[in-house]
């Protein structure tokens, strides 16, 4: 992996690469997808695109316990703010990579805004984006220029809103039922209470 | 003379040949598929959102349900990327356990695929064959875990208990005489590994009579030879991983070029196919499962050789013994935090992948800090081959769209999460 990781630093500069748990990660301006991908692909021979996925980091590093839960005693989970400001951005998407030929693997990370969250599509670079991107689409909200079929893929026909967003409720928007006097299926505004039984929390 | 237009097909979600709930528009030109259009999302059950409302451990059993006939190489993925971000060390023998269910898993996936495929083009026998010896696996999975499907018994640290001691025996019954009660339960009068032991050489015998049925049989080649070719340049582009690639001729197998567990320490070989035709990933599936064998023989050899912890001793992600919770304080705490709010994972984000009997399964774990991940994506192998579909089916006939179904092996469960 190192000699990889200096040609990287070579071609992207040291800045943008990032080492955790023996794994490389590019960051890169969502301008630059496009040229980024290309030379990866060509020069680096990541040839295949093994997964691609929009991250929403609207809730980062928050937790469902305030700070003064327990101010001294126990050290309770508290609400952190350390790491948020690292993400100014709203969305990301990320890229994992493979070269099967040279048995390397790297994962490339763009963010995006919440105002316009659109990215170039990488579709003539990888086949394999395709359904990728629909996905990341569907679920996440996030467009892909130059997209050909930019559809739904894992939800309803006709569905509404982006369920992996954070700011989508875990019950959903929308419940179905057949109704027997119009003779067909109908949908309402979900009825269920939401129920999550361990809180979410932060220890240090 | 009237004017032939193209007509759209409507082809399942309830058809038997769609592996579940598959929807597929195909256009044709006659009989020949100008296009197919595979709608999916109809088991789509949310499991990444609903992952990131539960502790980690609380999420295992998703994980079994996501490819739902090869369930423990994707609990694998899950827990290989808990324990590198929290740095646990596994003990050895849970590792060998671990990759002797790995490949069990890959015998059982392969049984039902060889069985379903077989089906769709028209070979009925093959069918009962395949499930008389994946009945032998769910025991054994049973036996281990108390379920024959949905295990969760691999656990971040290790597996959740060590091999029994009894393999459990078939009881009498009204509808069988001692005599055949006895001859049922002949194999299973000793420990699970002496039982597995005797599968293993039983099964070569088993395959040999799948191939006596299919390999050379006419119809069967008539109905996969040449259909669904794929080049392996083209494969690469694709996102193909597993048999699906081997077939094309690309020796890739994560077992070799990216070891985890102890799948370093074990011989086996990795069968690669010709001109990457339905034909030839039928042929890399069969070699699989007599490889398959071959590493479960040096597991068992090695696990009966090789007594000792199954689990981590670090209690904060694994239970503690219940004799000593009775009388030591810190393990009744470590017990009720466990059980109650987990585990926190260091800030990070970490993308583990595993040989899954159909490709490449990877989980992508984002963690803040929390003891909930972060956003979780679960990098399943039918999807990239079912994007393919049209591809692959592009210029074949109506009836070839149910061999490429097959030689797919789409499950939905991990294609719609």
């Amino acid at each position: 992996m190192q000699d990889l990781k200096e040609q990287l630093i070579e071609v992207f500069g040291e800045s943008h690469l990032v080492e955790a748990f023996g794994e490389l990660t590019l960051m890169v301006d969502s301008q630059e997808i496009i040229k980024t991908c290309l030379k990866l692909r060509d020069f680096f021979s990541f040839e295949t695109l093994i997964d691609l996925c929009g991250v929403d980091y609207l809730t980062y590093g928050q937790s469902d316990w305030n700070g003064n839960a327990s101010a001294s005693g126990f050290s309770r989970g508290r609400n952190h703010q350390g790491s948020k400001d690292r993400h100014e951005q709203r969305f990301a998407v990320v890229y994992h990579l493979l070269s099967v030929s040279k048995n390397k693997r790297i994962r490339v990370k763009s963010f995006v805004d919440e105002a316009e969250p659109i990215i170039k599509s990488v579709t003539d670079i990888w086949a394999s984006a395709d359904w990728y991107e629909r996905e990341a689409f569907d679920l996440m909200g996030i467009l892909f220029e130059n997209h050909t079929d930019l559809r739904r893929i894992l939800t309803d026909y006709g569905f509404k809103g982006h369920p992996l967003r954070k700011d989508f409720p875990m019950i959903g928007e929308v419940e179905m039922r057949y109704d027997e006097d119009l003779g067909r299926v109908v949908y309402e505004k979900v009825s269920i209470e939401p129920n999550i039984n361990v809180p979410r929390v932060i220890r240090k | 003379m009237a004017e032939i237009r193209n007509y759209t097909l409507n082809f399942g979600p309830q058809h038997p040949a769609a592996h579940g709930v598959l929807r597929l528009i195909l256009e044709l030109d006659g009989e020949v598929i100008e296009r197919a259009d595979p709608h999916i999302g109809l088991l789509h059950r949310g499991t990444e959102k609903l992952v990131e409302s539960k502790p980690y451990n609380q999420s295992i059993g998703y994980m079994d349900r996501l490819d739902y006939v090869s369930m423990m190489c994707n609990e694998h993925a899950y827990v290989m990327a808990i324990e590198t971000m929290l740095d646990i060390k596994v003990p050895e023998r849970a590792q060998y356990i671990r990759v002797m269910f790995d490949e069990i898993t890959r015998i059982l996936n392969h049984l039902m695929w060889l069985g379903t495929h077989g089906l769709d083009v028209g070979a009925m026998s093959i069918f009962l064959y395949a499930f008389r010896e994946r009945e032998k696996l769910i025991d054994c999975y049973e036996a281990v875990s108390g379920s024959r499907m949905h295990a969760t018994y691999y656990r971040p640290g290790g597996v959740y208990r060590d091999l029994p001691d009894k393999m459990p025996q078939y009881l009498d019954s009204d509808f069988r005489t001692d005599k055949e009660l006895e001859a049922m339960n002949e194999n299973r009068q000793g420990s699970l590994l002496d039982f597995i032991a005797d599968f293993v050489k039983e099964f070569p015998k088993s395959i040999k009579q799948y191939d006596d049925l299919l390999t050379d049989n006419r119809i069967w080649k008539q109905r996969l030879v040449n259909i669904g070719i794929v080049s392996a340049n083209r494969a690469k582009q694709l996102g193909f991983t597993g048999p699906m690639l081997r077939g094309s001729g690309v020796a890739w197998d994560l077992r070799k070029n990216q070891p985890y567990a102890v799948y370093d320490q074990l011989e086996f070989d990795i069968p690669v196919g010709m001109t990457g035709d339905s034909y030839d990933r039928y042929l890399v599936r069969m070699e699989e499962m007599r490889q398959s064998n071959r590493i479960i023989k040096q597991c068992v050899k090695w696990l009966q050789e090789n007594p000792g912890a199954v689990m981590s001793d670090d209690h904060k992600v694994s239970p503690p013994k219940r004799t000593e919770m009775k009388d030591d304080m810190e393990s009744l705490i470590h017990h009720f935090k466990l059980f109650t709010e987990g585990y926190c994972l260091p800030e990070g984000e970490i993308y583990r992948a595993v040989e899954h009997p159909k490709g490449e399964f990877g989980v992508y774990l984002i963690s803040d800090g929390a003891n909930k991940p972060y956003r979780i994506k679960i990098r399943a192998p039918g999807f990239t081959h079912l994007a393919a579909m049209d591809e692959m089916a592009k210029g074949h006939m109506l009836s070839d769209v149910v061999t490429i179904i097959g030689t797919q092996d789409v499950v939905f469960g991990e294609i719609d999460r």
